[in-house]
């Protein structure tokens, strides 16, 4: 009679209070140094934010009294993103759509998403050598060696894997009687990719690439040797020839200098960066969320 | 509305948009082979960038570990060495500690609404660029751990591993700050492969009366294994290939020591640091340790690609 009760002291029982002890403390190892980190970024750097700081070039190391403010890094984060962006969004989406709506599952599809995922495990500062010993040492952007738009093609080589895989996922989850109904009444299969499978995975694929700018514009390896960094405001189109801040470089840079002030610029920078970052995936999840519950009904 | 019916009747397709049509497919062609010529791109600069120093060395460079450029004599083992260390440590502590926060957040322990924001939150972390998080090891882990360190040294000073005085940075805490990033990605992974296990087989086996972490071991784990495996590779070779944090934390030394208590070199700390300023021969000697981190990553990635496929769940 008794065995049909739960009995403490059995070997299995005990054993599985333990096995589940362990999993929660393994969930606490992992999770408090995060809460940690992120909070920490946050009340440390938030505490150096002033108005100055956006409008202020940084000073160089060294006056230890007042290190300025990252606008040039801030306005070249913009642009080298931007500048990633305008390559990568339509080379990833003009092969995304291959992919999806051409492709027949040959032989050179399966090789060019085999690519897609290879091309996702380059290691970033790879990217950035590639593009030294492309743009760079052959000085073929016009005589210019580093410069902000060279950064901006070694991230857009780090968006371009996100950028297609999320444009060929979006577009195969649009339901075929669409592209059946569309081509039915005649119109041609450019107007139909254009005109109706686009725009009905238009959502997913923003989000895709949305986060995949994100990862871009915290990206630090690929620009240290491309982009290098620049303390000066940038002023016109002619300083995407030269040397380029960015809020990274700013990050790494000042993080290794021995002066309290440029620290702490790091941490306002750091600050700016995550809160960035954080908020644009909080806010394609919220939607991406949204999006699904809509579906549903 | 006969008006618009003749309308219908007439439209035929002109010449013009056949071309559109044609040129528009040939375009998404060319455009979704450039991840090919990119690919291919990289690993042919690479090679052939690093081609004076590969004639110069041959296999030699990867066993010796001088870095003099003043000599001109160049081998990377130091920086081999680091890298490898670094990323297989690193993961050897990720792993128990990702697949127990995953099998937490896929049982009952704790209410749903708990456990999606523990998950989530696991998410957004591998959003943090790993600049900031190198930023943060040097300011607040490293301080941290410091006294820790001296009494893994004064303790178990005898043990090689611990061998050195501990001096600021140091592989260990690179090891530690790479944990922190690798955490995310293989709990993530984990949670979604074990979700994907059919939740007839759970219910099989509670029916025939194994208790939960029976069922755990012996049930789920193995059938979500291909996932978690393909999870950890993918991990690994974004350790291997990690930059930023590591370059910031692990000191910079090509010294080679056995201790992870001194300063180390990963081969992506010492492209980090070297490629701006180099020129010569030591320019081709980067290319070829590049060449190698390649080569490592690539092998990692394809041989993790290959898992998924060949043993992606079939049920």
């Amino acid at each position: 009679m008794n065995s049909l009760y739960y009995q403490k002291r059995l070997s299995r029982n005990i054993g599985d209070k333990f096995f589940t002890s362990l999993s929660v403390i393994c969930a606490l190892i992992a999770i408090l140094p995060l809460i940690f980190l992120v909070t920490y970024i946050l009340i440390k750097g938030g505490s150096q934010i002033t108005p100055e700081l956006f409008t202020l070039e940084p000073n160089p190391p060294g006056d230890d009294l007042d290190a300025g403010g990252i606008n040039p890094a801030l306005i070249g984060t913009l642009i080298i993103t931007t500048i990633a962006s305008i390559i990568a969004i339509p080379v990833g989406v003009g092969g995304g759509i291959y992919l999806a709506e051409y492709s027949k599952g040959g032989a050179f599809s399966r090789f060019i998403r085999f690519g897609v995922n290879v091309l996702a495990g380059v290691p970033s500062i790879i990217a950035g050598v590639f593009i030294y010993a492309l743009i760079i040492s052959t000085k073929i952007l016009f005589g210019s060696m580093y410069s902000g738009l060279a950064g901006g093609m070694a991230l857009s080589i780090l968006m371009l894997p996100t950028v297609i895989k999320t444009t060929d996922e979006g577009l195969k989850l649009v339901p075929n009687e669409l592209r059946y109904a569309s081509l039915g009444v005649g119109a041609s299969m450019y107007t139909t990719i254009l005109k109706v499978t686009l725009p009905s995975a238009f959502r997913s694929i923003a989000t895709g690439v949305v986060l995949g700018i994100a990862r871009a514009a915290g990206e630090t390896a690929p620009l240290i040797f491309t982009a290098l960094f620049s303390y000066y405001y940038i002023t016109g189109l002619g300083d995407l020839f030269y040397e380029m801040g960015s809020l990274a470089v700013l990050i790494y840079n000042f993080a290794l200098e021995p002066y309290d002030a440029q620290n702490k610029l790091a941490w306002a920078a750091s600050f700016i960066l995550v809160l960035s970052i954080l908020s644009v995936n909080i806010f394609s999840r919220i939607l991406a969320a949204f999006t699904e519950k809509t579906k549903r009904v | 509305m006969e008006e618009k019916l003749t309308l219908f009747k007439n439209r035929k397709r002109f010449g013009i948009e056949k071309n559109i049509d044609i040129i528009f497919k040939n375009t998404a062609l060319v455009l979704s082979s450039f991840v090919a010529i990119i690919l291919l791109g990289i690993i042919l600069v690479v090679f052939f960038q690093s081609f004076d120093s590969f004639s110069r060395y041959g296999l030699k460079f990867l066993v010796t570990s001088e870095w003099n450029p003043v000599k001109d004599e160049y081998g990377a083992f130091t920086a081999i060495y680091g890298t490898l260390l670094t990323s297989f440590l690193s993961l050897l502590i990720t792993i128990p500690l990702g697949v127990g926060t995953a099998i937490f957040i896929t049982e009952d322990f704790v209410p749903k609404v708990f456990r999606e924001i523990i998950g989530s939150f696991v998410e957004l972390l591998a959003a943090i660029p790993s600049v900031v998080l190198g930023l943060w090891a040097i300011f607040v882990m490293e301080p941290f751990f410091r006294t820790f360190f001296v009494f893994l040294h004064n303790f178990f000073g005898w043990i090689p591993l611990f061998s050195t005085e501990p001096t600021g940075r140091n592989s260990l805490l690179a090891i530690l700050i790479l944990v922190v990033m690798l955490l995310p990605i293989v709990t993530s992974i984990a949670r979604d492969s074990l979700n994907q296990v059919p939740k007839k087989l759970r219910n099989a086996a509670y029916g025939i009366g194994a208790s939960r972490w029976k069922t755990i071991f012996s049930v789920i784990l193995p059938a979500a294994l291909s996932g978690i495996m393909a999870g950890v590779l993918l991990a690994l070779g974004r350790a291997m290939g990690e930059t930023m944090a590591v370059t910031m934390i692990i000191g910079n030394s090509n010294a080679f020591s056995w201790s992870l208590l001194s300063p180390g070199y990963t081969i992506s700390s010492m492209l980090a640091n070297q490629f701006g300023e180099a020129d010569g021969s030591q320019v081709s000697s980067l290319f070829y340790a590049a060449f190698v981190l390649m080569i490592l990553s690539l092998v990692v990635n394809i041989f993790a690609q290959w898992l998924v496929k060949k043993f992606s769940l079939k049920y």
